[in-house]
């Protein structure tokens, strides 16, 4: 059977974990903003403002870890209007988000077409490199799926660990995950639900673009249009998946990135002679619809998520 | 212990604290001393000012003049937490408590500095367990809050208070949502903080918890402190009168005299959306001319059997007579055929539209007869009749018909809806929580209105939390708990000690 030769090639789960990156990165930044009680639903935007400011600054001469850090900080710019306009000002979520993603998505188009006019194909850049892990990558497949990544790649897996202990272990872990949960319990301690919650919006959108730089400065060397492609709502899904805790939202983001790579070797099988290849497109999203209904039943869903904190108002 | 108060250390002072909104004095040069292993009771009607001052010693309000001193030391004004770091933890009525998270969760919560790593939570979880014992407030430090019963959560509260070194502690309500039991275990903590040095403020309106509880009594009366008494020199009596600043008679229903039942159950089941415990199977007979106070801890079923009667639910299973006839499929429009009235639970949202007029609110559940509309035509001069007469009849104060009656206090909303339900004589009432969050007067209003009903011939069905209100109101009482009904007791048989063991589900097994 050819899918177990797929399943059994390193090649294969070195492709899914490369996939899961951007996800990781991304749905750790919705995570982060949910658990203090904000759906951003600018991610999408937010994600390509990070692929073109990231590449677009290697483009201009900064090294690749500088470049990272612009496409944060231009994410965290976006988050910032997010958070202002939905913490304070107590906004819709949803029209501000999709607001932020249709407003950033068209900032950076914009932004590409004033600074190369003329190109008619992108230019490219140096990406990260892979790096192999000494003796970790010498396990037998998982070493070579796992240890021979490139540096973004395992800042992301980095970024899990520190968010998961933030939250759990930490004041303001705690601070912020009872912001999402009881916003009034919060400020009865004296502490400000503003501050944490525009906080999160904001360092969680710095992540979300820190996934899309991953697309233009590891995944491929320069910048498309449409090149995120519906990753971000895909993180949107990821979060509900993983019931709000980073590991679970870890595990899906693997688990959706093996089934499409998993679709992308199919396809050059003798099954997909004889299926059309959109029918292989779409099993990543069926298999994440199935087990979204599986996983996601008994998740508790922060209380306070979506309703904004006016202090004072019971 | 009152005698020495004098000597005592001084732990709170409020002087002369005044505030303002617009032309209303919610806080007319108000004093109150608290002194060291003190209990104090605050009380008043709402709208008094007590919940002004409180928010005026956290911070929340800065006052026009007066200040606040905590052991000596002046807090500044408007400075939210404050009070907390001084030594003042509050248990609000509203419990301020995150349901997905921990109790260790949420009593650690804030405790540490943001930007640290924390304190162990091993060394944290043995010091709560220890304050748990030390004031006998049982709860397990795992749990999740959510899951928790309201008094378990009220333990949280005040566990919260007291990992924060709280000195005075300052709860208002807080029997309100309580057994009798766990009032007794509230008080038997609140006497072991005493014994260590503790001060209390006691916010309540409940005067025989004030008489059991407190070693002095404040009484506030339109933001005015009206009265300060120690509470073994009064009497519950004399101390309702300073709240209302006048006489006041509880009403005193005469014998009743029961008629035909009007509305059966047998073995009825329902358990509709939204209620965390449905109907296990219930007989229910409400007679013409007699009222049944329902008492419960809520949540057992209430709401449940309150959205059956008034047409919201459909039984699932069992059978419903009205008279001696079956009742004819359940819907709110065949309740209000039968004559149900309908007293709503929560007066704002299912009794009541906000942005509606008195008017439009007022005919809500009668604008299909004929002498309202004709043929899909309003009939809004007789609409407007209608309103104005319920508005005399019941004195309802307002500027007029036409106003909004978000404009409204609870305690005329709450007329309108009387009178409404009322003015068609109804001949089953349900009364849902009739009298919650009004003052005295408009209490005893509607409560005289109902038992002139009663007498009328209507079957009235009372369901309350307030024991107090069941045990004089009610002809027949019975017990929710679980979805289940206790037998019915007679006015008179039972004690509230007695009622309070149905409530917390004992005696069920036995008599089932």
């Amino acid at each position: 059977m050819e899918i177990f030769e797929i399943l059994l090639s390193a090649s294969f789960w070195a492709a899914a974990v490369r996939i899961a990156s951007p996800l990781i990165f991304a749905s750790m930044g919705e995570l982060i903003c949910e658990r203090a009680g904000v759906l951003n639903l600018g991610i999408e935007g937010i994600m390509v403002v990070g692929a073109f400011a990231g590449w677009m600054a290697v483009y201009a001469g900064t090294g690749l870890w500088v470049g990272v850090g612009v496409a944060m900080a231009a994410g965290m710019l976006f988050g910032l209007l997010h958070a202002t306009l939905t913490v304070p000002f107590g906004l819709s979520q949803h029209v501000v988000g999709l607001g932020i993603t249709l407003l950033a998505t068209s900032a950076a188009y914009y932004a590409y077409r004033l600074a190369l006019p003329e190109v008619t194909s992108p230019p490219r850049i140096i990406p990260f490199q892979l790096y192999e892990v000494p003796l970790l990558s010498q396990i037998p497949i998982l070493g070579q799926a796992l240890f021979n990544q490139t540096p973004l790649t395992y800042l992301a897996f980095a970024v899990v660990g520190v968010t998961a202990f933030v939250l759990y272990r930490t004041p303001l872990g705690l601070a912020l995950r009872a912001a999402g949960e009881n916003p009034s319990a919060v400020e009865a301690q004296g502490l400000s639900v503003t501050a944490l919650r525009m906080g999160a919006v904001i360092v969680g959108s710095g992540l979300m673009a820190v996934g899309g730089a991953f697309l233009t400065m590891s995944a491929f060397d320069s910048f498309f249009f449409e090149m995120v492609n519906g990753r971000g709502w895909i993180c949107i899904a990821l979060v509900v998946f993983g019931a709000w805790r980073p590991g679970k939202a870890l595990l899906g983001a693997l688990l959706f990135a093996a089934f499409d790579a998993l679709q992308i070797r199919l396809q050059q099988t003798g099954l997909g002679m004889l299926v059309p290849y959109q029918v292989f497109l779409m099993i990543p999203y069926i298999l994440s619809i199935l087990a979204l209904i599986l996983m996601s039943r008994r998740a508790e869903v922060p209380a306070a998520l979506m309703v904004p904190y006016n202090r004072g108002e019971r | 212990m009152t005698n020495t108060a004098e000597a005592r250390e001084v732990v709170l002072r409020l002087n002369g604290i005044t505030k303002r909104f617009g032309s209303l004095t919610a806080n007319d040069s108000v004093d109150v001393t608290l002194h060291r292993g003190e209990v104090i009771a605050l009380l008043g009607e709402n709208g008094a000012g007590k919940t002004t001052l409180m928010n005026i010693l956290f911070g929340h309000y800065t006052a026009d003049e007066g200040t606040v001193e905590v052991f000596g030391r002046t807090l500044a004004p408007g400075a939210t937490g404050a009070a907390l770091k001084a030594g003042v933890g509050m248990v609000h009525q509203h419990f301020t408590l995150a349901g997905n998270l921990t109790v260790l969760d949420n009593i650690l919560l804030g405790t540490a500095p943001l930007w640290s790593l924390g304190r162990g939570r091993r060394e944290a979880q043995a010091r709560v367990r220890k304050l748990a014992a030390d004031f006998g407030l049982a709860v397990h430090p795992g749990a999740k809050v959510g899951t928790l019963s309201v008094g378990e959560r009220q333990r949280v509260e005040i566990l919260k208070a007291l990992y924060r070194d709280a000195r005075v502690l300052i709860l208002d309500e807080p029997t309100a949502v309580l057994t009798p039991q766990e009032s007794d275990a509230l008080f038997e903590t609140l006497r072991k903080a005493v014994d260590q040095g503790l001060s209390v403020i006691f916010i309540s309106h409940k005067l025989h918890e004030v008489m059991a509880i407190s070693d002095r009594v404040l009484v506030l009366r339109h933001g005015k402190l009206v009265g300060e008494t120690p509470t073994a020199e009064t009497t519950p009596h004399a101390l309702a009168e300073l709240m209302v600043g006048a006489e006041i008679a509880q009403p005193v229903p005469s014998e009743a005299k029961p008629g035909a039942t009007l509305l059966s159950l047998r073995s009825v089941f329902a358990h509709p959306p939204g209620h965390r415990t449905g109907l296990q199977g219930i007989d229910l007979d409400l007679r013409a001319g007699q009222i049944l106070g329902l008492a419960g801890v809520s949540g057992n079923g209430q709401g449940a059997l309150a959205e059956l009667i008034s047409g919201e639910a459909k039984p699932q299973s069992g059978e419903m007579r009205l008279g001696n006839k079956a009742a004819p499929p359940w819907s709110p429009r065949a309740a209000l055929a039968a004559q149900i009235g309908r007293i709503p639970e929560d007066r704002h949202s299912t009794g009541s539209i906000a942005d509606f007029s008195l008017t439009e609110n007022a005919i809500l559940e009668s604008y299909k007869d004929t002498a309202l509309s004709r043929a899909g035509w309003m009939r809004w001069s007789a609409a407007e009749a209608f309103a104005k007469q319920v508005i005399s009849r019941y004195d309802v104060r307002c500027p007029g018909p036409e106003a909004r009656i978000r404009l409204l206090s609870g305690g005329n909303m709450q007329k309108l809806i009387l009178g409404r339900a009322l003015e068609s004589n109804p001949r089953i009432i349900l009364a849902n929580q009739p009298v919650r969050g009004l003052d005295i007067g408009a209490v005893t209003y509607v409560q005289k209105r109902l038992i002139a009903a009663r007498d009328a011939g209507a079957a009235i069905l009372l369901i309350s939390e307030d024991l107090d209100e069941i045990l004089g109101l009610a002809d027949v009482i019975r017990v929710m708990s679980e979805g289940r009904l206790s037998p019915e007791f007679l006015r008179g048989s039972m004690t509230a000690t007695e009622l309070g063991r149905w409530m917390a589900g004992e005696g069920f097994d036995r008599a089932a």
